[in-house]
Parts: C-alpha cells; structure tokens; sequence
C-alpha cells in the first residue's frame, strides 16, 4: 500500500474508530449516530474522495478511495460513504461537478435501464437502490437516442419507495416519470453500464471482504473468551478446523476485492482482463460472504444470533452486498459467456494475464 | 487484534511475460514432437528422462540457485511462470519437480559443500531425480512418530526400517529422508530425528511398488536393511530436523501445483460447451473462472511474499487448503456441468476419460504433502487458538 493510501485509509479508520462503534451504534435505536458521523467523514471530504478538486471534491486517487471502502467494511459503516463515493465517481467521469450531501447512484442492478427522452427528462424504475431514502442528490447514467448520459438528479423529484436490505438499510425502488435532471451531459466514449457495474461490485467486494475480516476477527476472540466443556472453546480442534475455514475465505474474499481494485486504479479500460478481475471478485466475495458468514454464526452460537450481539452487524450487511451491482450468479453467467465466447484454449491465457 | 492476513496484489513483471512465451514455445514443441499429450494426464510415460534434460539445457531448473552451483539466480516469480505453464500443459514433471522445488533447497541449506558441488548442477540439468522419505507405516501426518532407525556405525549410520507412499522412490536417485537417531524426549517429542541424504543405489535398500486407484504405480514402499549412509550424508543437525523441517514448507505449500493437478478437466468442459453456453453452464463456468483466478492471485501473491524474504507460513496454509480443496472438487463439479453437455460433442470422449482419471486422482489432492487437517491446524496456530 502507497504511503497515501495509508493516510487516507487512516484517517478513515480513525473516524470510524471514534464515530460509528459497532456496540454504540448497536445499542443506539434511535440512529443518532449517523449526522456526526456523516459530518465528521464530510469534514475530512471522503465521501467526494473520488471526484477531482476542480469538480469540487477531494482528489484522492482510485487506490485511496478504495482503501477506505475497505476500511467502511471492517466496521460494516451503514451511512451512504460508498454510494456518494460512486455517484461522484461517475459524475466526474463526464467532469460534472457533484454537490454537498448524501448521494447514491441508478442504476444499481445491471437489468434496470433509464431512458432520456427526446426533452431531455428521464424516466424508468430502479431496483434497490441502496440509501435511496436517505440521498438529497441521485447520479445517474441513462441510455438515449443520442447515447449514454449522466446526469445529476434532485431526489425530491424521484419518486422513491422504501425498502430494506438484510441487514435493514435502506435498499429502495426509484421511479423517474419525465423527470428533469439538474444537469446532464453525454457519457465518455467507450463508458457503459458494464463499467458502473463492475465499478460498483468492486466496491462492494471490498466492503464484504473487510467485514469478514472483522468476523474473523471478532469470532477468534469469542472463542478464547467463550468456556464450555470446561475450557475455552477455541481449543477444541472442530472449531479451530472451523475458523481455518473462515480465515481461508477471508483471504480469499480480501485477496480477489484488493486483485480487483489494483487492476481498475491502473487501467485505463474495462476490457476482458479487467472483466476478469471484477466480476471474479463480485463472485468469490459473495461466495466467502455465505461461507464465512455461517462459521463466524456456528462459532458464536446463540449470542451471535440475537439482536444485542453485533455480529449481524456485519454478516447481515456482507449477504446484503452480494445483491448490489449485480449478484453472483449475474456475474458468473457473464464471466462464463466471455470464456465461452473466447474458447477453450483461450481460457489459461486470460487467467494467466493477471 | 488478529495476526491480519496479507494478500497484496502482487502482478508478475515483464520478464516473466517473456519467459512465459519462452516456456510455452517450448512446451509447443515437445507436444508436436510427440514427447506427452496434453489432454492425457493419465499416461504412464510421466518418468521422461530425455524431457527432463531439455528443461534444464533451457536453464528452468534450480532457477532461484547460486550460479556456482549451476542454478540461474533468477527469480521466485519466474519459477512460479514455469511451474504453472508446465502443470497446465501437463508436462510429465515428475522426474524433476520434488528436487527442483524442495530437496535442492533442503541441500542448499544444509548439505557439506562438496555434495552441493556434486548434487546441485546434476539437478539443473535435469539428470536427477528425488525422493522424500516422511511418511511410515505408523506415522503419517503425525512426522515425529518415525521410528525408521538410523545407528552410529563406523564412519556413518546404519538405517534399519521402511519408508511408506513414497512417490518416485522407483525412479529416484536420491531421497531425502528423516530417521531416528535418538528417543524422543519427555520435553519434545519432537526430538531425536535427523534428516539424511540417501543414495538410492545404496545397499541395503528395496523399494516395492504400491498399487493406486488411478491405475497409476506412483508411490512405492522403501525397506531399509543395514543400509549404510556415510557421516557426510547427514543435512543439518542431529536430532533436529524438527527445527529444519517447517521452514521449507512456505514454498512447498502455496506453488501452482496446489490448484492446477484436475485443471485440465475445467478446459475440456469450456470446450465441449461451445462458445454460446445455456445459462447453468455459463453460470457454472464462470463460478469455477472466478475461483481459479482467486486462488492464482493468492498464490502469486504467496510468490511475491517469499520473493520479498518474508515467511508467509499462514498464508501459504491457507492457498494450500482452499487450492486443494477446490481441485478435488473441480471434477465433480465439471461432472455436474458435463451432464448437459451434447454426446456428440467432437471431445465427448476425452472429456469422458478425463473426468474418470480426475475423479480417481482427487481424494489424494488432500493428503498428500500436508493434510488438509494438518493445514487447519497450521492456520489456526497463526490465529492465536493453539
């Protein structure tokens, strides 16, 4: 990791550390948590981490803005950091500047289409978008006659059915009926909703590998607290043989997230190498995120399972991110399309060029 | 905190790109001459002694030694490259890869200079073959249990008792093997065995082979009856070969070999669903796609560690349990694909025998060079648990 990248990271995790304790924030039903938080991350410019300073945000590189995704899944951060991240992202990326204020980003499933019309206004339904409810701003990419644009839309103008994911954030269904975005420009050449979704399941991935990072973490010391058959459970070897189990897909979730995120902070496209990386990562990730999760519940046993143990806090919330941006199974009909369509021979070479 | 685990996103660097087009030229060739067939992995003729020396004439053998000892001083990552390209070939390797990965180390560290001088060359030119006398009839995973005696006698030892699974013990040169020199101790039970270098024209020694249920002879039983090994035979210290025996693991437990040895059957299925797959095949492809990249970048990433100087021995466990878990997973769930797959594709038949030798091979992928439950218990070691 970059000296840079460890700054940013840091200052992330410094404000997660102070702000959005995951017992606090668990005992907290009244959610006074999130406005500090939310200013204190505002504060330090990380949720326009990834929009340049002359569109007004923070500059910080690809490299750093992941980092800090990483760092929101280890403390399994519900405000929308991720989705406003995104959303400036692809503003940026046809150089329009993003406001203050919580964002999210449409689509957010790789079935659902927005149409421009022929004035100018957008219309058609996204599902489950994440923070919809709590987003004052909506980047979106919609599809024309002329073309792909993005555009930035007032969320009053929405209309914007509530929904939860697993872990109870807000996950929403948003209609747009001739809707007039704030502003709206054509999209770069060779810009797809392919790449926002790859984009967007590499954030995700990150986030379900750092909560599993977290649930390794959290599970291990559980079991060398945790007495039963009078010792510490951590010693009997069909837990430890359970807790290899996760520690494997936490390796392998954090190993294809960070593979992934490298490859996108230093390529200039999205082609099939980078298809590779991403959609592999969205795949293995919510595959770790099933595994992991279900030994970190074993490990914890009835605790884990109640509503005072944080634990859900993050193996709901890593089932959860599976379904955004495209889930597994999406992915993997892609992935195996393209390796199809390349042929049998073709196949080693592509895994090889990583 | 837990020790956290480190996966950096390590990529191969450029001349690793041309080498891979060297290695894969290369590989080109002998399979236009006739020396194996890639779509065959179940042939007998994998002791291929002629192949053997051509690897070494190209310099892959001993890649990361000393040039005094007629290595290349070139880099783990390079390694890696060969390693791979050769393995998704399927290369008959067997004659050289235990010595070019793990007893050419073992003699690097400990051997007297003058068998370095006489061992190590003969290795890079691929004129040697190597043996690892572990396992016995009574101590498998549980290594300290050997009870194989080795007995002071004038100038040397004396060996006395049998070696088990031993793989290419019937072709091999050489082995590399542990025998008690002394009783295990009440404080370690570890103590008391010394690792040797075992001259396999040795008198004394018998080597019988053992059937497996691929149909193939690979391992065999090695009987030791008042074998001599002279005292310069001896790698390291005696009675410790507790202490030398963990630190060569790393590179043994997290090469490509570990998720490669059924991959063969992933490419027969690509190619016998054509390129415009129905949904279940597309999905079950790109689920296995995605497993194997993860499992190349953690490994690659193990390289990258062990190129650095580090000792990622936790890490390195656990690229070797999930990597052999899935590749004996794999033919069967290329099975559950192959299934739909139409009886007349031109490669039905070969796909067909492949999968029926990858079946047969795959309980073995656990258990051999570590057990997955010995791995665990490696990995959970590192968590702070044991």
């Amino acid at each position: 990791m970059a000296e840079s990248e460890n700054i940013v990271a840091e200052t992330a995790e410094k404000i997660f550390a102070d702000l959005a304790d995951a017992q606090t924030i668990n005992n907290d039903k009244k959610g006074s948590w999130k406005a500090p938080l939310w200013q204190a991350l505002t504060e330090a410019g990380l949720p326009l981490s990834w929009v340049p300073e002359d569109c007004d945000g923070s500059g910080a590189s690809l490299a750093e803005g992941f980092s800090v995704l990483s760092a929101a899944g280890r403390f399994a951060i519900a405000v929308p950091l991720a989705e406003t991240m995104l959303a400036g992202w692809l503003l940026s990326q046809s150089k329009m500047a993003s406001p203050e204020g919580m964002m999210t980003v449409v689509p957010a499933s790789p079935k659902d289409r927005i149409a421009v019309g022929a004035d100018g206004t957008l219309s058609g339904r996204a599902r489950g978008v994440p923070f919809a409810k709590d987003a004052q701003s909506i980047a979106v990419l919609a599809s024309g006659a002329s073309g792909l644009s993005i555009a930035l839309v007032n969320a009053a103008k929405c209309r914007i059915e509530a929904g939860l994911n697993l872990a109870s954030d807000a996950s929403d269904t948003v209609t747009f009926s001739n809707v007039q975005p704030i502003a709206i420009k054509p999209a770069p050449r060779g810009f797809d909703q392919n790449a926002l979704m790859l984009m967007g399941g590499v954030a995700r991935s990150l986030q379900i590998a750092g909560a599993l990072e977290s649930m390794l973490d959290i599970s291990v010391r559980y079991s060398n607290e945790r007495v039963a058959f009078e010792k510490k459970i951590s010693k009997f070897q069909a837990v430890q043989h359970n807790l290899a189990r996760l520690a494997g897909e936490s390796a392998a979730a954090l190993a294809a997230a960070t593979s992934a995120a490298d490859t996108i902070a230093n390529s200039a496209s999205f082609d099939d190498a980078a298809f590779l990386e991403a959609a592999s990562a969205k795949i293995r990730c919510s595959e770790a995120a099933e595994k992991g999760g279900a030994i970190a519940h074993q490990v914890h046993g009835a605790i884990g399972f109640t509503i005072e143990h944080i634990l859900h806090r993050y193996t709901l919330r890593a089932l959860a991110w599976r379904d955004d941006f495209g889930s597994e199974s999406y992915w993997a009909v892609e992935l195996g399309k393209m390796v199809a369509a390349r042929g049998a021979d073709e196949l080693w070479p592509l895994v090889a060029s990583r | 905190m837990t020790a956290a685990l480190r996966f950096d996103p390590i990529r191969l660097p450029p001349e690793c790109e041309v080498l891979r087009k060297q290695v894969r030229a290369f590989l080109a060739e002998e399979i236009a001459a006739g020396t194996f067939d890639p779509h065959k992995p179940n042939r007998e003729d994998t002791d291929a002694p002629e192949f053997s020396r051509r690897v070494g004439e190209r310099g892959w053998l001993g890649m990361t030694w000393p040039k005094k000892y007629g290595g290349h001083e070139r880099s783990f990552l390079e390694r890696y490259v060969v390693t791979e390209e050769m393995r998704v070939a399927n290369a008959p390797t067997r004659r050289f890869f235990v010595a070019d990965r793990q007893s050419g180390p073992v003699l690097l560290k400990y051997a007297p200079e003058h068998i370095k001088m006489d061992i190590l060359p003969r290795i890079c030119r691929g004129e040697v073959c190597f043996a690892i006398g572990m396992s016995e009839p009574n101590s498998g995973s549980d290594l300290f249990a050997a009870k194989t005696r080795a007995t002071r006698t004038d100038g040397g030892f004396s060996i006395n008792g049998t070696k088990i699974w031993t793989s290419s013990a019937h072709i091999a040169d050489y082995m590399i093997a542990i025998f008690r020199t002394s009783p295990s101790t009440k404080e370690n039970r570890r103590h008391g065995l010394t690792q040797f270098l075992v001259d396999m024209k040795t008198p004394g020694i018998k080597v019988n082979p053992i059937g497996q249920i691929t149909g193939q002879f690979e391992f065999n039983e090695v009987v030791f009856t008042d074998a001599f090994m002279p005292d310069d035979h001896v790698l390291g210290e005696i009675d410790g070969a507790w202490k030398q025996a963990t630190s060569e693991l790393a590179y043994e437990r997290s090469g490509p070999e570990r998720f490669l040895e059924t991959y063969y059957v992933l490419t027969e299925l690509v190619r016998a669903v054509g390129s415009k797959p129905d949904t279940r095949s597309a999905e079950g492809i790109g689920r296995l796609v995605a497993q194997l990249h993860t499992m190349r970048r953690m490994s690659v990433s193990v390289a990258g560690m062990l190129q650095a100087g580090k000792e990622p021995v936790v890490e390195a466990s656990i690229v070797k349990d999930i990597g052999t878990v899935w590749e004996q997973q794999l033919p069967h769930r290329v099975r559950d694909l192959a299934a739909f797959v139409d009886a007349d594709a031109t490669n039905h038949e070969t796909l067909e025998n492949q999968l029926s030798f990858a079946i047969k091979t795959a309980p073995k992928l656990t258990i051999q060079g570590g057990t997955t439950e010995v791995l665990r218990g490696i990995i959970a070691r590192g968590l702070g648990l044991r």
